[in-house]
């Protein structure tokens, strides 16, 4: 039995079947477990599959590489997914509308406060250069995220670890900070979730309620875009 | 669905051939979004389909972080010996970044309300 499995093993292990598989299986299960706990922020489900899928590559010595080439196919949807944002930002336009002085002075604020802020304690806590570069565009979604970073001299795939820690961070602690703060609206909450924590805490802002889903994926998309002209200025600026 | 796939599609690679012979800063996909919520605007109504197709891919938004998640494999060794920086900077900012979004949200959305006369 034992050699069969081996060749089986081999043969799988090269093909992008098997990594897409256990992407998208780590994820459904992970997404349960999330379920299971009450959509308890700690369990977020991106952490629990990505530390899932990790061990298992780890155990079963298997780089990077061979992973992605089979989760790439997942990894590509990031960019119709950004385009698709369109969708919910036509379709909630008139609310959009109502609020777009609040939301214009937030979002000049947050993204100040997301770069700024992180550039300037790494930098503190003696971070390397690159590493610097790599973090300033973190509150931003991925592909937008990496976009930035190679423009300015980051390590685009740092910069995608990063932006997820912050995206897993942000989902977790934005229940007990917002509470603690006494915001109870929910396009204030959406939307400062959504600008902070992009795709992953839009994720997590769906689920709890609709209207906050809503403006957390607007933030999302225009701290996208205030940021990729941002960054890129204030890096110009300080080198 | 396929119509509305490929509609997400074309407005990405217009985006991607308009941030590369322009030059503009923006990523591809975000030049893909602002297009494609003109083209909305410019028809009106929302087809039923762009909208379904739509609202499942963001519903699994959080699915599609998951293969560059996996990528802190690469960079533990980085990670590893900037960790202190890296975690006190993103919790942190974290907390500020939603914090100050947040109040200056309602401080503003309070302060136009009244301006209005609303309650």
């Amino acid at each position: 039995m034992m050699p069969r499995f081996g060749d089986a093993w081999v043969y799988l292990s090269a093909t992008p079947l098997l990594w897409l598989t256990a992407t998208l299986a780590a994820y459904v299960a992970a997404f349960w477990l999330y379920q299971r706990a009450g959509q308890n922020p700690l369990v977020n489900p991106v952490a629990v599959s990505v530390a899932v899928l990790v061990a298992v590559l780890v155990a079963s010595g298997t780089d990077y590489q061979t992973y992605f080439d089979g989760a790439q196919f997942v990894h590509f949807l990031l960019g119709p997914a950004t385009v698709a944002i369109a969708v919910p930002l036509h379709l909630n336009f008139a609310v959009v509308r109502r609020n777009l002085l609040p939301m214009a002075a937030a979002l000049l604020a947050g993204s100040i406060t997301a770069a700024a802020s992180v550039v300037g304690i790494a930098y503190a806590l003696g971070a390397s250069k690159e590493t610097l570069l790599s973090l300033a565009p973190k509150s931003v979604t991925a592909p937008i995220a990496m976009g930035i970073s190679e423009q300015i001299g980051g390590v685009p795939s740092l910069t995608a670890v990063l932006v997820i820690l912050t995206g897993i961070t942000g989902a977790m602690i934005a229940k007990p900070v917002l509470n603690l703060l006494g915001i109870r609206e929910w396009p204030a909450r959406g939307f400062a979730v959504g600008l902070t924590a992009h795709g992953i805490g839009t994720a997590r802002a769906f689920q709890v309620n609709d209207v906050a889903g809503t403006f957390a994926g607007i933030a999302m998309g225009l701290n996208g875009l205030a940021t990729a002209f941002l960054v890129p200025l204030l890096a110009a600026l300080l080198a | 669905m396929i119509g509305a796939l490929t509609l997400l599609l074309l407005c990405q690679l217009a985006g991607e051939l308009l941030a590369r012979l322009s030059g503009l800063p923006v990523p591809g996909p975000v030049l893909g979004l602002v297009l494609l919520f003109v083209l909305c605007a410019a028809r009106g109504a929302m087809p039923e389909a762009l909208r379904e197709t739509a609202q499942t891919i963001l519903r699994h938004l959080s699915l599609l972080f998951v293969p560059a998640g996996v990528g802190v494999m690469v960079h533990a060794a980085r990670i590893e010996s900037e960790w202190l920086a890296i975690a006190v900077a993103l919790l942190a900012s974290a907390v500020l970044t939603i914090a100050v979004t947040a109040v200056v949200f309602q401080w503003v959305a309070r302060w136009s309300d009244a301006g209005k006369g609303a309650p």
